[in-house]
């Protein structure tokens, strides 16, 4: 991103559209980059101007995530693009423990998109940052013909730094492991899918959309040693998170349907559109595999922080070769809960 | 939730399930199969077998609209849907239906075909409105609970005067399905001492149409609703009929289902349908007087005829047993294909891709189960 001090007009931020100018890296990209990305994200390393943001590595063992964010519609309940696109890739971060340092920033964006609502974006992509305490240091602009896009695309990518005692992975799960859920699933699916043209429907559910590594740090400092993994149960829901660490873990669960939080109005909105909120995303949310004995130590540290005050034990980890994520249902008999089967939602994130 | 918690109670449940085992004779072995696919949905994602006593068996059914429905007739569609000016709407269920050849309406939408999935007619009535240039047609499939809305967009199409929208009917009718299972001259056919009932089938039906084949066949009917609850006492509503001899139509689901149906819905249903000569089904064959078709005042609205629609008659893959596990012959795991070649991704046969088709609700809550039965696993690798 260059500097550029010209003595323009403004952007027309109230009635402007995005025009292939915007993305052709002259002056209007430059422009559009200050008056909107730049003036949002404000910080040193960004401000510099430079093609890349440059900075001191700290010690310890670094992390890399990068994610695409598609979601239509762009704003609803709870959230937006541009808060999701920061909470999601530092929450990537956080999984595997990580205190999430920088962010880069990637648009895709379609000719005649609003001027006005890719400045809330970045506003609250800013927000968002801010609030989690990162900074968002590099980023690019790309401008593609109307038709060719949907609004916006975003990608971010973050890096942060495990502490040195931490070791998370998928396959350190063991039979006799505990299942730990942080709160309600299903808030971000129901949301968005309520905002759907096809679909709208009245409901008071907020995204759940939210940065956890600020939970993460508490749950690391309860019970450090003791954590096998986590997993945000984004796309696919809880049923996809666990059935990939079961996978990667070579074992098995048994979970308790009764002791699953579900929103009563996410079960309701569920069992109208026939989905089961076991496959619909939080984006807010984290399931921990953590070794029995520090299980309980475990739940009173997420209980404690806002993020994790629904902490509960939901089942365990038993050896099971076949991989089976099975449930004991409310009803008393068991089932599995399987692999999501082609879409249930489409493009929630 | 109130009025669906109230059926999921597990402690009611568990109650119940105590009265089947001390009611169930022991030594005596029951055998009922459930019609429809949403009562096979309910018995698997509750894990209601874990429920019932040994000598208590259940049996699925073909009630599952998309499971029935013919190759043929997805090939009709197929074809429907790639003429440049048509738009065929569709529910989402039938999207990886197999056809022939290894097409399925996905990969015919992704070959460019103008596929949409709708949740109701009246979405591709507003289709046909908003898009006056394209020739929008509805594939209308299910029993008798899904025929009354397609009545309606009919009826609603003819009022609004919409030239460029059409029905592909492949409504089919529940009594027939039920007298050829009873009644079925295949000497594998198994034996079923009586039937849970079809649910929201019967909102619309009332009870009355099962009379005549639970007094022939002498098999009691309990109509029963799609909650668990309502499958567990319908269950023991059976049981106590055998113990006491008698084979009567019970009505458990009587918050919604009456004696004479849906009386508007039924005549929507005799304004628009007459009974077609004779139709097959997948699994069960051509069935006498088993569907339904547009009446000839309706012939404008029809899409086999605007488009003239000859059906071929086309095979299931032969390795398939779909046709045997709709007719409770085979248990989904029987088939060989189960879990290696067909999955709910990879569909072979139609039971493996509805919510509703016993293959699909065994391979996404039941499979665990084959390897405690038969000591090892015939499901996933």
């Amino acid at each position: 991103m260059s500097t550029l001090r010209l003595r323009t007009r403004r952007l027309d931020l109230r009635n402007g559209l995005i025009d292939m100018s915007h993305g052709a890296g002259g002056r209007a990209s430059a422009q559009l980059i200050d008056e909107i990305f730049r003036a949002a994200f404000n910080n040193p390393l960004l401000n510099r101007g430079d093609d890349q943001a440059a900075f001191d590595v700290a010690a310890g063992r670094m992390v890399i995530s990068t994610d695409g964010y598609v979601i239509s519609p762009l704003f609803f309940p709870g959230g937006d693009i541009g808060s999701l696109a920061v909470h999601g890739t530092i929450n990537d971060l956080a999984m595997a423990g990580a205190r999430p340092l920088h962010l880069a920033a990637g648009y895709i964006i379609e000719e005649g998109f609003p001027l006005g609502d890719l400045q809330r974006i970045a506003q609250s992509m800013a927000r968002a940052a801010r609030d989690a305490g990162v900074a968002i240091v590099t980023g690019d602009t790309k401008v593609v013909e109307r038709g060719k896009g949907d609004g916006v695309f975003i990608t971010t990518t973050g890096i942060g730094v495990v502490p040195p005692s931490l070791d998370l992975s998928a396959d350190r799960p063991r039979p006799g492991d505990q299942v730990i859920l942080s709160g309600c699933i299903g808030d971000h699916g129901v949301a968005v899918m309520s905002k759907r043209n096809n679909l709208s429907f009245e409901t008071d559910i907020l995204s759940d959309s939210a940065a956890l590594h600020g939970l993460v740090a508490e749950m690391v400092r309860a019970a450090a040693g003791s954590l096998r993994v986590m997993r945000d149960p984004t796309r696919g829901g809880l049923a996809a998170a666990l059935n990939e660490v079961a996978q990667q873990s070579g074992t098995g669960f048994v979970i308790e349907e009764d002791q699953i939080p579900v929103r009563a109005e996410v079960a309701a909105a569920c069992e109208l559109l026939g989905l089961d909120p076991l496959y619909v995303a939080s984006e807010g949310k984290l399931v921990a595999i953590v070794a029995p004995e520090a299980a309980d130590i475990l739940v009173a540290a997420m209980r404690a922080h806002p993020l994790g005050r629904d902490a509960a034990r939901i089942g365990q980890v038993i050896a099971d070769e076949q991989c089976f994520v099975q449930m004991t249902t409310s009803f008393g008999g068991g089932r599995i809960v399987d692999w999501l089967a082609g879409e249930q939602l489409p493009r929630i994130c | 939730m109130k009025h669906i918690d109230e059926y999921r109670d597990g402690g009611l449940a568990r109650a119940m399930a105590a009265t089947i085992a001390r009611e169930a004779i022991s030594g005596r072995h029951y055998q009922f199969m459930e019609f429809c696919g949403g009562h096979t949905h309910a018995i698997s994602r509750y894990g209601i077998e874990d429920l019932l006593p040994g000598n208590v068996q259940m049996v699925h059914g073909p009630g599952c609209p998309v499971c029935v429905l013919p190759v043929g007739r997805i090939d009709d569609a197929i074809r429907l849907a790639m003429r440049p000016e048509v738009t065929l709407c569709t529910y989402a269920d039938l999207m990886r239906v197999p056809a022939s050849a290894g097409t399925n309406l996905l990969k015919a939408k992704a070959a460019g075909a103008d596929i949409r999935m709708v949740y109701s007619t009246l979405d591709a009535i507003r289709i046909a409105e908003t898009e006056p240039d394209r020739q929008v047609v509805f594939f209308a499939i299910g029993f008798e609970t899904t025929t009354p809305p397609t009545a309606v967009a009919i009826k609603l199409a003819r009022k609004k005067r919409l030239g460029n929208f059409s029905v592909f009917c492949n409504h089919v009718l529940t009594p027939p399905a039920m007298r050829a299972i009873l009644d079925s001259p295949d000497e594998r056919a198994i034996r079923v001492d009586g039937f849970v009932g079809p649910a929201h089938v019967s909102t619309v039906t009332g009870t009355s149409p099962y009379e005549s084949l639970a007094a022939e066949f002498a098999k009691p009917v309990v109509v029963a609703g799609f909650e668990p609850l309502d499958v567990v006492q319908a269950i023991l509503m059976l049981i106590r009929q055998i113990n006491e001899g008698r084979h009567d139509v019970e009505n458990q689901y009587f918050r919604l289902v009456t004696t004479q149906g849906n009386r508007i819905a039924q005549r929507e249903m005799e304004d628009v349908f007459e009974l077609r000569p004779s139709f097959e089904w997948r699994g069960l064959g051509e069935l006498p007087l088993s569907a339904l078709r547009l009446r000839d005042i309706y012939a404008d609205l029809d899409a086999e005829r605007r488009f003239a629609i000859e059906t071929v008659a086309a095979a299931d893959n032969p390795a398939c047993e779909c046709g045997d596990v709709l007719r409770g012959l085979k248990k989904p795991a029987e088939c060989k294909l189960f879990g290696t070649l067909c999955s709910p991704e990879t569909p072979m046969g139609s039971c493996m891709v509805s919510p509703e088709g016993a293959c699909a609700a065994h391979w996404t809550y039941g499979r665990f189960r084959d390897r405690t039965r038969t000591g090892a696993s015939q499901g996933a690798t």
